[in-house]
């Protein structure tokens, strides 16, 4: 208990950096994920080959272990942040795209034949009919995306893209326990929190749903 | 001039026995109120929908107002039509305000007049401004919301309103009042309505003409008054009966 009191005093500094590095990565490879994700999930909602295929494709991959993927991309794409941010999105799509292909193949076909027959547009019927009424089952699988994200971010520090990880990784070089707890807490509890927040805007975006 | 023609039109959905409608040609003059009576499956909405462009036909040829719809933009044709959808289908995730508000949104009303046109849609369905504006459609009953589909139609004064059986969600009483309400907005509008109803006794009360259909096909189109003495056949002699065998209950569904 000492030591992490101590190492928080002497390396508040790092620590804060680290965070802040784990935070970045995760929200670069949310963001990226989702900007594939949706617009493919849209598509795969329209084309049931194209679902096929895609929910196949990222199915496969989701198989091979984080670590694998890593590993994989390191020669191609060198050590550092870019083979990290690959081998995340690789995981990130998954959940959102197949969330997004639901949303999209369940929307009340009612609502949208009667923003239809008023004389809205395609575009206007997608921005402001489809997409808010999809959007709850899609940012479902943002949370979970992002979730993943995070824990697994921690993977990336093993080829130098940095993270909270890297605490892991020195205690279990130097055999400090109190690392290991630091690392794996602050990863544990930033999931949490990320996911608790993100139930709150959930809930908050969804009210007309409940009341 | 017609308000809205139908030239020998055919619409046919796969596995059916029957065409939806079949060879269907009308006319209907600018001003009437057309209700539209036939068994379930007959082609009703499937009529409607030929007229906003929703369906487009197999065959034959559609004009409202002289003009032939397939030629114009679809967007801008249905901004000119009313149109109550069977299954109401309200925007969830928007108020009953934002609901009723959003064609004249489009459109760049004036915030104040848009203000007071919902206002006075409300009241014209019977739903207190005040009470109901900010509600979620989840937070209404069946018939209230029906209402609101209602409003949310006539909001932009349409050439032509579609109403696919707006009432069927509503009390007698509530219903009733509606009638009379969208009897007198009728008039004093001189705009078209096709109202499609399972209720007889309503389509004869607010029909300035008659439409009866069975299998895609006409049997009908004419005054309430023509209709009960001079029916066309058995169907619509039998359809007729059914309302006089019971007189005063007014809900005679077909
Ligand atoms: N989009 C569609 N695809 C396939 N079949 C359809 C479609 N729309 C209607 N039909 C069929 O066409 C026929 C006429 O349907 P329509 O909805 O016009 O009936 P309706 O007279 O409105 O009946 P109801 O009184 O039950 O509403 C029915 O047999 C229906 O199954
Ligand atoms: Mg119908």
């Amino acid at each position: 208990m000492e030591k992490i009191v101590d190492y928080f005093s002497t390396h508040t500094d790092e620590y804060f950096m680290l965070l802040g590095q784990h935070i970045g990565i995760s929200i670069l490879t949310t963001a990226i994920a989702i900007l594939i994700a949706v617009p493919l999930g849209v598509l795969c909602s329209k084309k049931a080959m194209i679902q096929k295929v895609f929910e196949r494709f990222f199915g496969l991959l989701r198989i091979v272990p984080s670590l694998a993927i890593l590993m994989i991309c390191l020669p191609i794409l060198g050590t550092g942040i870019k083979p990290a941010v690959v081998a995340l999105v690789i995981l990130a799509v998954p959940p959102i795209l197949m969330n997004t292909t639901q949303a999209f193949l369940h929307l009340p076909a009612a609502t949208i034949e009667a923003a239809t027959a008023m004389g809205m547009g395609k575009a206007r019927i997608f921005f402001r009919v489809k997409l808010p009424l999809a959007f709850p089952l899609m940012y479902a699988g943002i949370r979970t995306a992002i979730v993943e994200v995070i824990a697994s971010a921690t993977l990336a520090s093993y080829i130098g893209a940095g993270g909270l990880g890297n605490i892991i990784f020195t205690g279990l070089g130097l055999m400090r326990v109190d690392l290991l707890y630091i690392g794996g807490g602050s990863v544990a509890i930033l999931s949490l929190l990320t996911g608790f927040v993100m139930d709150r805007i959930y809930q908050s975006a969804t009210k007309y749903q409940r009341i | 001039m017609k308000a809205v023609e139908l030239v020998h039109v055919d619409q046919k959905f796969p596995n059916m026995s029957y065409k939806a409608l079949d060879d269907v040609s009308l006319k209907i003059e600018q001003g009437e109120f057309v209700t539209i009576l036939g068994s379930s499956g007959c082609g009703k909405t499937t009529l409607i929908k030929m007229i906003n462009r929703l369906y487009q036909p197999d065959k034959g040829e559609i004009r409202l107002f002289d003009e032939e719809i397939s030629k114009k933009d679809p967007v801008q044709l249905r901004r000119k039509i009313g149109y109550v959808i069977q299954q109401i289908g309200l925007f969830p995730h928007m108020t009953v305000y934002e609901n009723i508000a959003t064609i004249p949104r489009i459109l760049k009303w004036d915030k104040t007049k848009i203000e007071e046109k919902v206002q006075e849609m409300l009241h014209l369905v019977g739903l207190e401004p005040k009470e109901y504006r900010n509600r979620y459609p989840a937070q209404l009953s069946g018939g209230q919301q029906q209402r609101i589909g209602l409003a949310r139609a006539l909001i932009c004064d349409p050439d032509i309103m579609l109403l696919d059986e707006p009432f069927g969600a509503i009390d007698a009483i509530n219903r009733e009042k509606l009638q009379n309400e969208l009897k007198s907005i009728h008039s004093k509008s001189k705009k078209t309505y096709l109202f499609v109803t399972h209720d007889i006794r309503e389509a004869f009360k607010l029909g300035t003409r008659v439409i009866v259909m069975n299998r895609g096909k006409i049997l009908q189109y004419d005054t309430p008054e023509e209709i009960r003495q001079n029916p066309a056949d058995g169907f619509v002699s039998d359809l007729i009966q059914t309302m006089e065998d019971a007189p005063g209950t007014g809900n005679e569904e077909l």
